[in-house]
């Protein structure tokens, strides 16, 4: 088959671009998507706390997604569920299958890539130990409870104080579950202040940072983890080990975007994020493709997601319909300064550039009292004081086209954090 | 004269907040160590009526492995979290659900509806 | 009733046995503790098909290595199963060991190994251009391969059940008694009766060899910890690189496995636990360390798993094969490295001293074949559609990582001898065993095996009995 824009993934990311894409003036959009219900891991998150910058109140996260859902819905925008992507030639040609269709290729004029991300795994940690059942990542532990309706365990250590493990931590206290402690390695948090008061202080767990897990014990099932503090350099401290008898150990220890099919295709990604490298129009290495949500880079709040996807399937829409100019070989790259992890997009094209620009970016530790500054060349265009900027949230700097203009010879904006 | 020491979550500052007060008397609570208004008003709230919105699962009886997932509609008095969260355990709903839906109204007498929060055909 | 065997263990050596042993008329039966077949030793080695250089001329260890070399090939080929030929080096750092690997490749060819070689420093540079610019020369052996270890012993023990042999899981042998010509096996499921008694029940063959001969045996279980990298950097090298062998035996390799990821190990530490297979902070440091003088570039950050598996070491150094002091009671001990290599000659010469000593005739009806589980992942796209043609559950992917959907999965289940638990799929489909290492894809699989084995997802195992993953709401 053929169609004009191709979402793959029917997450938040892939259902605003196509929502947006849609009322953009291209009605052919196909979504792809591998379970059998839209909303990604939405669905699984019953929290709430979502959607307070989108929809000025909070949801659920199934809520949340049923909202955009119900657009896409009302679209009559075309989904092909429990529909695997296994293959996308850089001509843009989709290899699929589903028990319905078989294998079946669909070529798309774009591609809006949002697969999301998934949960780094005990493995990548190389934790020594047992390798006995009650293990979990805590997005694995969280769709047993809130879909299943199963526990995976009663005593409880968490390593990584995410904010999946947060809301695990309450989650399973809520439903009978002893947790015995959170354990952080960093000497600070990644999850959000709330989530650390209300799923922990409210329930007297600790959090214990600078903290890692050092053995795991249990030929079975596990019978008891050992923590040890760890040194500036990450290292076990000798004589803090501290061993915690629990018969399960969740694992909240970061995303990684999910970019086999992007780099099979030949995108070229970031060593950074993960995610792919992207233009002012999230437009990524290969003509015609863009990648937005978590599959681009790890988002705190699906808010942003949904923000950012959107301008995606504006940007897909936009390319189908011939209006965007061929991109140009002038780039202006965006680097980072200090304290600055990544942006993105990492470069803009002057000639595509709208009257706004919003460059997403993180911070690699805390700062108190931080400006964050733009520099256009060796000027600086633009410099922002804020009271905390964490490694835990998103960060945003949003430039004017003017400003950028301005210098006809700039080839470099950087952006910077800046203490006193 | 009570003391209370508290995080603020307005944001990732974390304030420590103090609140010294003699409960039941709003006029003597005083705050200390907030950097925004949003501290004091948080602070203020904690040691009044702190309230929580309660969300969890509860059984759907005519499906094998699921659950369906439920909030308090509004937030609920921080100290009815332990009883809610047991109500939850023993309830049940039938499929097809709506998001939205009341599973049981004004859960342990909060005067709060617990409802539906998923769509399950 | 009766058996002619009972071969005790159903590792690669037990399973390689009962298949052997099935081409003739016999009343067999394999005794196994575990919940599966492949869960000791066989489950966490190198997965290396050694070219045979490597034992004393004259050893056990020697002749059974190079005969179950060249067997693979073929049996690979009829019991579907993987495996590749693709070379193995001795790298040497000095030049004053040199004449270590001279005296190494004439040991291999006594052994019978055929066309080793040894390669300059410039040949491997351009064989392996990421060995350490410190290497000086290697001996080449281009005999050498890879086997996937799980499906080598699973692909046997279905041979074996599909041809007769009866197969008793969670069964544990308690004790052996002889009475008269015949031997009594007591295990916690019962009682069992047989003319002769095999002895594969790798670190625990001391325990077993115990209960019926008077000239004690030991066992000492020796550890070896490895670490598995990503696909992504599978390529690293193509040939298996070992060190020009310490003490210790043949020290840390560097090697491809044969479905594509790089693996480091093993480790070589004595250990009291027979059971430890945890893995150790001072033993993955070394390893990489120690792996990091062949190939400079180990790349740490892919690792996706580490592991740690127990060779049966005796204290002959070399295997115990045949029958024992006590007639009628056979061993196969000691099998330590090269054991996965010699395991199909094994096999092969104890079915063949059974059928002698027991006067077992050949069975005319023997199936050789045996077809394994159909791989979406190595599919062509002709196969995969007619695959989901056939079974559109091949169409439903559940291990993304290495793209095993829901038809391998149930096959899995359903066939002889098949899965019962999550770690049983794994080794069957390689559903888990990708870079996520399970995260995603244990809800689902534990969904299919609950569903096929009519069970609740509670009762599923990851590995037998006490290590069930979930449990109903205390409510429920």
């Amino acid at each position: 088959m053929k169609t004009k824009i191709a979402i793959i993934g029917g997450g938040p990311a892939g259902l605003a671009a196509a929502i947006e894409a849609y009322d953009k003036g291209v009605k052919d959009v196909v979504i792809l998507e591998r379970d059998s219900l839209l909303g990604g891991i939405l669905n699984q998150c019953i929290h709430n706390g979502f959607g307070l910058h989108t929809f000025k109140e909070e949801l659920t996260g199934p809520e949340y997604a049923q909202r955009f859902i119900d657009k896409v819905k009302e679209r009559n925008i075309q989904c092909l569920l429990e529909t695997i992507v296994i293959d996308i030639s850089d001509k843009k040609v989709i290899t699929a299958m589903s028990k319905e269709r078989g294998i079946f290729t669909i070529e798309a004029e774009a591609i809006v890539l949002a697969m999301g991300c998934r949960e780094r795994p005990r493995g990548a940690l190389n934790t020594p130990g047992y390798r006995p059942a009650g293990i979990y990542s805590a997005g694995t532990a969280q769709r047993y409870v809130n879909i299943e309706g199963k526990m995976p365990g009663h005593k409880v250590v968490i390593l990584g104080s995410g904010d999946i493990g947060l809301i695990m931590a309450r989650r399973m206290t809520l439903e009978g579950a002893k947790v015995e402690a959170v354990a952080e390695l960093m000497p600070y948090s990644g999850g959000l202040k709330r989530n650390i008061v209300q799923c922990l202080d409210d329930f007297g767990i600790p959090l214990k940072l600078s903290t890692t897990v050092i053995d795991i014990d249990g030929k079975d099932r596990v019978t008891s983890v050992t923590l040890a503090k760890v040194d500036e350099k990450m290292q076990p401290i000798p004589g803090t080990e501290e061993k915690i008898e629990c018969d399960t150990l969740l694992l909240s220890c970061g995303l990684l975007p999910e970019n086999e099919l992007s780099s099979q295709m030949g995108v070229d990604l970031s060593p950074v994020t993960g995610g792919a490298k992207v233009d002012e129009s999230l437009e990524t290495s290969i003509d015609g493709v863009f990648a937005c949500g978590n599959v681009l880079h790890v988002h705190d709040l699906v808010d942003y997601v949904s923000k950012e996807a959107s301008e995606a399937g504006r940007h897909a829409a936009e390319y189908v319909l011939g209006n965007k100019t061929k991109r140009s070989e002038e780039v202006v790259n965006i680097s980072t300064g200090n304290g600055v992890r990544y942006t993105v997009p990492v470069c803009v094209r002057k000639d595509r550039l709208e009257d706004l620009l919003t460059i997403r970016f993180r911070v690699g530790n805390v700062y108190k009292n931080p400006e964050i500054c733009v520099y256009l060349g060796d000027k600086c265009i633009q410099r922002r004081k804020k009271q905390i900027c964490a490694p835990g949230e998103m960060e945003q700097v949003i430039l004017k086209k003017a400003d950028i203009l301005a210098d006809d010879g700039a080839k470099e904006i950087k952006i910077a954090i800046e203490t006193n | 004269m009570q003391t209370r020491n508290l995080t603020c979550i307005g944001c990732p500052m974390g304030c420590a907040l103090t609140v010294e007060y003699t409960p039941g008397d709003k006029d003597s609570i005083k705050v200390t160590g907030y950097t925004c208004q949003r501290g004091l008003k948080y602070a203020i709230d904690e040691v009044t009526n702190p309230t929580r919105t309660v969300t969890g699962t509860i059984r759907v009886s005519n499906r094998k492995n699921l659950v369906v997932s439920v909030k308090t509609k509004d937030p609920i008095p921080k100290d009815k979290i332990d009883a809610v969260a047991e109500k939850l355990k023993e309830i049940s709903v039938k499929a097809p659900t709506k998001i939205g839906d009341v599973a049981l109204s004004n859960i342990e007498n909060t005067g709060v509806d617990l409802v539906i929060t998923k769509n399950i055909d | 009733m009766k058996y002619d065997v009972v071969i005790i263990g159903a590792g690669v050596i037990g399973s390689c046995i009962a298949r052997e042993l099935s081409k003739y008329d016999v009343k067999a039966l394999v005794l196994e503790k575990a919940s599966d077949v492949c869960e000791g030793t066989s489950k966490a080695n190198s997965g290396i098909v050694h070219a045979g250089f490597d034992a004393k001329s004259g050893t056990k260890k020697a002749f059974f290595n190079v005969e179950g070399c060249k067997k693979m090939p073929a049996l690979s080929k009829e019991l579907d199963f993987a495996y590749k030929n693709n070379g193995s080096l001795v790298l040497c750092f000095s030049e004053d060991d040199i004449p270590k690997l001279e005296e190494l490749k004439k040991r291999g060819e006594e052994n019978g190994v055929e066309k080793l070689q040894i390669l300059s420093k410039e040949e491997l540079l351009k064989k392996e251009p990421a060995l350490s610019k410190e290497v000086v020369a290697a001996l080449y052996a281009p005999t050498a391969g890879i086997v996937c270890p799980f499906n080598l012993t699973i692909a046997m023990a279905e041979n074996a059940f599909v041809n007769g042999v009866e197969f008793r899981l969670n069964t544990e042998v308690k004790n052996i008694a002889k009475e008269g010509d015949s031997f009594k096996i007591e295990t916690n499921n019962g009682t069992f009766e047989t003319k002769a008694v095999v002895n594969a029940a790798g670190v625990y063959a001391d325990k077993i060899h115990n209960y019926v001969c008077s000239d004690k045996l030991k066992i000492t279980a020796r550890k070896g910890e490895y670490c598995l990298y990503d696909k992504k950097v599978g390529n690293l090298v193509s040939s298996t690189i070992f060190q020009l062998p310490g003490a210790y035996g043949k020290g840390v390799l560097v090697t491809p496995t044969v479905h594509g990821n790089l693996l480091l190990g093993p480790t070589a530490e004595d250990i009291q636990d027979k059971e430890a297979v945890n893995t150790t902070k001072n033993g993955l440091d070394s390893l990489q360390k120690t792996a990091a003088k062949s190939v400079e570039a180990i790349p740490y950050r892919s690792v996706i798993t580490s592991f740690a598996g127990l060779r049966a070491h005796a204290d002959t150094d070399d295997f115990i094969i045949g029958e024992s002091s006590v007639k009628g009671f056979y061993d196969c001990a000691g099998i330590e490295s090269p054991g996965l290599t010699a395991a199909p000659a094994i096999g092969a010469w104890m079915a063949e001293t059974l059928s002698k000593d027991l006067s077992l005739n050949k069975k005319e009806n023997f199936v050789a074949k045996r077809e394994g589980i159909k791989s979406m992942a190595l599919a062509s796209k002709e196969e995969k559609e007619a695959l989901i043609k056939k079974n559109p559950l091949y169409a439903n992917v559940i291990c993304r990582c290495e793209l095993v959907t829901e038809g391998e999965i149930v096959d899995a289940i359903k066939r002889p001898l098949g899965a019962t638990t999550l770690d049983g799929v794994k080794r069957r489909t390689r559903a888990g065993m990708g870079r996520c290492q399970a995260g995603f894809c244990s809800p689902k699989t534990l969904e299919i095996l609950a569903r096929e084995l009519n069970t609740d997802m509670t009762k599923i195992t990851k590995h037998g009995e006490g290590s069930e993953f979930l449990s109903e709401h205390k409510s429920l």
